[in-house]
């Protein structure tokens, strides 16, 4: 029986299958290398990897509200926080914090000081205005449209641009009132 | 005591890959050309006595008047490392192509940087530069 209430990110990370650490984290440099090459530009191989992290998204999170027994976040700000606590802790196996609140609470930054992506990863002159790690924003905006709320991500800090820390600006743009696939007088 | 050091790797395809000129001795305009030639001259004794051992380090395998070539074969992609040096430093040398070796496999894993290309990262060159100072 499972338990009742939602379960922590680091009880979920423990019982979940994981796959070696330094396999994953090639596996993803090989699909950006593939990506550069294959694209050429550098802007497409950004919008590539959020396509990506979109579609992945917008699966990932049948899994994440099937294992983590939420329940239904009363404001975005409780959705900031368990994406941040238990949706990352979940599928990353590191947490994140979430600062930097607007006033009316529609935009947050998403805070990573440890991310498993960029082991070993250090760009070249010639990737300057590559966002590696576009493939995460493309998922949490993926994940966010399937509970109806979209939103507008954006790298505001990127380690390998040599700054401390990786953060994602998440913007609530609006949300988007469930729609019915039929109509009532079919 | 000035010293002259020379570092290169060479790719299995023997292309070098990363050059840097590691002595503290004042430059000959000629130098650089000279080292590289002597190195060059020793590839291909460093060819035949890799395969005579097991070790990855094959000590001093050439010298030309008082300069010495030691050299280093790593075994996972017969990328060579080579030292010309004028120091007799036998414990340093070897600490030093080790470290080297371990950067270089993390350069090799490095999803943007493709095997066998030149190393271009300006965090390798100041890291080996940096092991020179220590070990040599």
């Amino acid at each position: 029986m499972p338990p009742v209430g939602p379960r922590s990110g680091d009880a979920i990370f423990a019982n979940v299958e994981r796959v070696n650490a330094e396999l994953f984290t090639l596996t993803y440099g090989a699909i950006v290398r593939q990506l550069l090459t294959d694209l050429e530009e550098v802007e497409e191989v950004n919008k590539q990897l959020d396509q990506m992290g979109y579609n992945i998204g917008i699966r990932l999170i049948d899994e994440f509200l099937a294992k983590s027994n939420v329940s239904r976040c009363v404001d975005f700000k409780e959705t900031a926080e368990v994406i941040a606590k238990i949706g990352f802790k979940m599928f990353l196996g590191v947490t994140a914090s979430v600062t930097n609140w607007d006033a009316d609470g529609t935009c947050c930054s998403i805070v990573l000081e440890d991310n498993p992506l960029v082991d070993f990863v250090e760009l070249p002159d010639t990737c300057q205005g590559l966002y590696y790690c576009n493939i995460l924003s493309g998922v949490v905006r993926g994940a966010l449209e399937m509970v109806s709320m979209k939103t507008e991500i954006t790298w505001i800090r990127d380690m390998l641009r040599g700054d401390d820390a990786f953060e994602l600006q998440v913007k609530l743009l609006k949300q988007v009132p469930e729609e019915y696939p039929y109509k009532d007088d079919e | 005591m000035a010293t002259t050091a020379c570092f290169i790797i060479v790719s299995r395809n023997d292309i070098p890959i990363y050059e840097a000129e590691v002595g503290s001795a004042a430059k000959r305009e000629d130098a650089a050309q000279l080292h590289q030639f002597i190195l060059h001259a020793a590839l291909d004794i460093v060819q035949d006595l890799a395969w005579t051992t097991s070790a990855m380090y094959l000590k001093a395998v050439d010298r030309f008047n008082d300069l010495v070539v030691s050299a280093y074969v790593t075994a996972e992609t017969h990328t060579r490392l080579m030292l010309l040096h004028d120091s007799r430093n036998d414990d340093g040398i070897k600490s030093f192509f080790q470290e080297v070796h371990e950067l270089y496999i993390k350069t090799l894993l490095n999803p943007t940087y493709l095997p066998g290309s030149r190393i271009t990262s300006s965090h390798f060159d100041t890291k080996v530069r940096a092991l020179a100072r220590k070990y040599l």
